[in-house]
């Protein structure tokens, strides 16, 4: 008997094919965002909104990852855009090479912002790099304000944290003040968002932050 | 579910490295998993039967070396061990843990008859 040493990242193979994407994604001038949150959390009304906000001004396309169904998808198409469907067919997750070879219908010198919406999923989502340039991670009130306290990785590995549906902070017990604070002990850079994609209530700091991010790559490319 | 993907990998790395030094037989896999990442290990190990038949790696046996959530806190900056998914520093208290390690998935090394 031998014993041979290996030495390898079981998921090295995931990684290289998310640091691919970045590449393409970083040549093409697009902002990947990678949206992390629960079933329920409001995914996709906020990227309905946050798309139908930017439109003007910026290109968008769209890959919904789902269990199964394309029922997401058919919302946000309706908004005109590109959208891709991946069903993971029972998977937690989306992998980066599923996003490579969902990408491949899009005409990447026309889009700006390339929204990855992922499986539903607090946990799992957290081991697979997209080649996203960050992940957004949303937290709807209804789900309680010990979230960030109980899945600290995601969170400490969000670009950007969004509290939503805001507007039904009266209704349910979620304390704003410990679970902004939690955030920001496991995550210091994130800027944290509270927002209603219903209501409108928060969008708008939102949107701004978001296009002044797509400026602040198109300008690196310049220079 | 996302250990069918982990499962996926680590065999495909076993296979490589076991044909790479001629083995007939892989005998036991290493690995070192830190306490932080999602490996559920009945559900590896249930994949792993499932998926090796036929294989090198059949009858494989996997061994884990945990290795624990160590961080550094941002308050502080006492480095300390941490029991899973706890990032609340000892010293002061703060939720405020910088993960160092705890987020490894890595196979260290393996048995082989060759």
């Amino acid at each position: 008997m031998t014993e041979i040493k290996i030495l390898k990242n079981i998921l090295d193979e995931n990684r290289h094919r998310a640091d691919d994407n970045r590449q393409v994604f970083n040549k093409h001038g697009i902002l990947a965002l990678n949206f992390i949150a629960s079933p329920g959390a409001g995914k996709t009304t906020l990227l309905e909104k946050t798309i139908f906000g930017l439109k003007d001004r910026l290109n968008f396309a769209v890959i919904e990852g789902d269990i199964t169904g394309d029922y997401d998808a058919r919302r946000l198409a309706a908004l005109g855009i590109p959208v891709v469907q991946i069903n993971t067919e029972g998977g937690c997750h989306l992998d980066a090479g599923m996003v490579h070879r969902a990408y491949q219908d899009f005409r990447l010198d026309k889009v700006d912002i390339l929204a990855v919406e992922n499986v539903g999923n607090l946990v799992c989502p957290a081991e697979f790099d997209l080649g996203e340039a960050f992940k957004v991670v949303v937290l709807s009130v209804p789900e309680g304000d010990d979230k960030p306290a109980k899945y600290p990785l995601i969170f400490s590995e969000a670009g950007a944290v969004i509290f939503s549906k805001i507007d039904l902070l009266k209704a349910v017990n979620f304390g704003l003040d410990k679970a902004r604070a939690d955030v920001r002990r496991i995550n210091r850079e994130a800027p944290i968002f509270e927002l209603s994609a219903a209501t409108g209530q928060g969008m708008g700091e939102w949107l701004e932050w978001l296009s002044g991010k797509v400026e602040s790559m198109k300008g690196d490319e310049a220079g | 579910m996302h250990e069918l993907a982990i499962t996926q990998s680590l065999i495909k790395i076993a296979l490589a490295k076991a044909e790479e030094a001629g083995a007939l037989r892989i005998k036991k896999i290493n690995l070192q998993i830190g306490r932080l990442t999602g490996y559920v290990p009945e559900a590896v190990e249930m994949n792993f039967r499932m998926m090796t038949p036929g294989t090198r790696a059949e009858g494989a046996e996997l061994d884990i070396q945990w290795v624990p959530v160590r961080c550094r806190c941002r308050e502080c900056g006492t480095e300390y061990r941490s029991e899973e998914l706890d990032l609340t520093c000892p010293q002061c208290g703060v939720l405020s843990g910088q993960i160092i390690d705890g987020r490894e998935m890595f196979i260290d090394s393996m048995e082989i008859d060759n």
